[in-house]
């Protein structure tokens, strides 16, 4: 479960003065549930994720990840959450083994249960033929599949996608909405931010949409098609954002 | 924080890194075959350039000739000295390198000499040209035992004993033994050598780590593990420093083995004084130096951190770190500079002080109160250097620039 309440982030900026990045921001995913931020470019979907894995600090407001305050138990929440974004993030010049195994380390795993999780992930992914390969040496799609590995291997509640099929090719991409879909089926919370809107449509069970800051608009797909009048999510988007009269 | 948390940072990183060409070139190759091929390599080419300079006889031109024919014909003599037909723009055939240099001799040389008149020779020389300062040199030893020769002629011709001239000599010793003598020499060099390495094998590790990660996309992923970033960010200073003091260690080591090589095998190609020098090294003072400059590669390593971990990808970061090696390296350099010496101001002076107590050190001097106060106050601004790599690692400013 993440549940958020007027969650606030404001940066400061020498040029611009304070920039509200979050604008008091309220929402709830459930577990078995996945949530669809959408936004456009700079509406504030990878603030709101980072202030849900830690990384910022919440300027006011609250939030929190499967019962922990981001706030007061930080090191709590990240070991809740498993966070994957667009670049697939690995170290070019360690193995996919090694990889796995120093996130697995850094989660507290250790002794016989760190090799039998790798091996039952690798297994389940596909990666044991390449794990003893350097990261810079895989194709995108088997970079894909290690840092998939890598965000599984303390099976976290819940998991957090930031653009998760930006500039991936089809077949990479697919493999992740699957992945997605996967997380789903086995009861995590997921929240995922994207722009893509057929992505959305094809994931999500609850959509909100943000824009400079502010959730203009949250609902199922049928029930934003409902409040909009409109026959797809780009056209809710649209209408949702002010972008036409 | 979490000490097991630091040591598993520090072992990957250590691991990625000596995986890392870039690393592997700035740490290992350079310090250990870099020194070898800097005092071999340039050193005999150096003497052999030298040697080279000095085995040529030089072109040189007499205006002026006529008035003295004597002159002429014992410069034309010399085995030394090549002479060439004079011409109006000898300065020219000077600054052209067609001649190496040239004397003028003044109207009536021979009969102002003659007569006990004071008169001037003039040498003109292309200053800073190797060649020509040899050439010069030769023609001025001619006419000083020409002279000394006129003086002696003229004493005997009076019935005065040349010992006139010398009522004394004077002889200068060297009372200090040789190690100390060496450590003179390289007291200086030593330490601004050494930090110019902890620079060289802390910077590509460091700005990779901090900088590197950030373009790549790694630091996002690493701060989303459940570890203290203070642990995080020690995991990877240890391994900066470790980088920088194992270039520090190869280097030493190379110019070890350099220096046995060198008294045992190459000596031909050394010139004496840096042979003699390298033979009385005093290997207390050395580990001093070393134990000295500790704090300093804690200073640097963190520093470099701080740059790694402010620039928004490794381009910036590489931008940064010049002027920072520029600015460690322009106070070590100034305390090597001869009359500079230690006193309380300067041992609280950055970089200056630990350069200043390695020189000391080097020529067997070691104030123990000097030396404590360095240590210490060194060890604070490493304290303060580290400290402040910690507090910008969780800055969100700092981390996710952009």
């Amino acid at each position: 479960m993440i549940e958020t309440r007027q969650l606030t982030k404001v940066f400061r900026d020498r040029k611009r003065g304070a920039v509200c990045a979050v604008n008091a921001l309220t929402l709830r995913c459930e577990p078995g549930r996945i949530y669809g931020l959408l936004g456009a470019n700079g509406a504030g979907k990878t603030t709101t994720l980072r202030l849900l894995a830690t990384l910022l600090r919440p300027s006011s407001g609250s939030a929190a990840v499967a019962g922990c305050d981001v706030v007061r138990e930080p090191e709590r929440v990240r070991s809740l959450i498993g966070f994957l974004s667009s670049g697939t993030a690995l170290y070019g010049r360690l193995t996919a083994r090694e990889t796995v195994e120093y996130f697995g380390r850094l989660h507290g795993l250790a002794g016989a249960a760190l090799p039998a999780r790798i091996r039952e992930l690798f297994a389940t992914l596909g990666i044991a033929e390449f794990a003893d390969r350097r990261c810079d040496k895989l194709s995108s799609g088997m970079k894909q599949k290690v840092s998939i590995a890598r965000t599984l291997v303390h099976d976290p509640p819940v998991m957090i996608f930031d653009e998760p099929t930006l500039g991936l090719d089809v077949m990479t991409a697919r493999a992740i909405v699957q992945f997605i879909r996967d997380c789903r089926q086995r009861g995590k919370t997921v929240i995922l931010s994207t722009h893509v809107m057929s992505e959305a449509e094809k994931l999500c069970d609850r959509i909100g949409i943000i824009d400079r800051g502010c959730l203009r608009v949250e609902g199922t797909l049928p029930e934003l098609r409902a409040q909009y009048g409109a026959a797809d999510l780009e056209d809710v988007f649209v209408r949702a954002v002010g972008g036409e009269s | 924080m979490s000490w097991r948390a630091t040591r598993i940072v520090f072992g990957k990183e250590l691991r990625d890194s000596l995986r890392d060409r870039r690393t592997i070139i700035s740490m290992i190759v350079v310090p250990v075959l870099g020194i070898p091929l800097l005092m071999f390599g340039v050193g005999a080419l150096t003497v052999k350039t030298m040697m080279k300079a000095r085995a040529e006889v030089p072109r040189v031109m007499v205006v002026g000739a006529e008035n003295s024919p004597q002159v002429q014909a014992a410069l034309h003599d010399a085995k030394n000295l090549q002479l060439v037909p004079a011409s109006a723009d000898f300065t020219n055939a000077v600054v052209e390198k067609r001649v190496r240099a040239v004397v003028r001799l003044p109207a009536d040389f021979d009969a102002a000499v003659a007569r006990g008149e004071p008169s001037q020779v003039e040498i003109f020389e292309y200053q800073g040209d190797v060649k020509s300062d040899f050439a010069a040199g030769d023609l001025d030893q001619f006419f000083s035992n020409l002279r000394d020769t006129t003086v002696r002629e003229r004493l005997t011709a009076r019935g005065v004993p040349v010992a006139v001239l010398k009522p004394f000599s004077i002889q200068r010793q060297n009372v200090a033994p040789p190690a100390k003598v060496t450590g003179s020499l390289l007291g200086g060099l030593l330490p601004y050598f050494i930090i110019v390495l902890c620079l060289t094998g802390a910077m590509y590790p460091a700005l990779d780590v901090t900088a590197g990660e950030k373009e790549r996309g790694t630091m996002e992923t690493i701060l989303c593990c459940p570890v203290a970033r203070t642990s995080l960010v020690l995991g990877k200073f240890l391994m900066v420093l470790t980088a920088s003091l194992g270039t520090v260690i190869l280097a030493l080591l190379s110019l070890s083995g350099t220096f046995l090589f060198a008294k045992h095998v190459g000596a031909h190609s050394l010139p004496p004084a840096v042979l003699q020098s390298i033979t009385t090294l005093d290997p207390g003072a050395l580990a001093g130096v070393f134990l000295m400059l500790l704090p300093v590669a804690v200073m640097l390593s963190a520093l470099l951190l701080m740059v790694g971990l402010i620039a928004k990808n490794f381009r910036e970061a590489q931008s940064y770190a010049g002027p920072l090696m520029l600015v460690a390296v322009v106070p070590s350099i100034a305390a090597a500079l001869p009359g500079v010496e230690l006193n309380y101001r300067l041992a609280w002076v950055p970089l200056v002080n630990a350069c200043l107590a390695g020189k000391e050190m080097m020529t067997g001097i070691w104030h123990w109160n000097y030396l404590a106060l360095i240590f210490a106050s060194a060890s604070l601004y490493a304290a303060a250097a580290l400290a402040a790599a910690v507090w910008l690692f969780h800055r969100e400013a700092v981390l996710f620039r952009s």
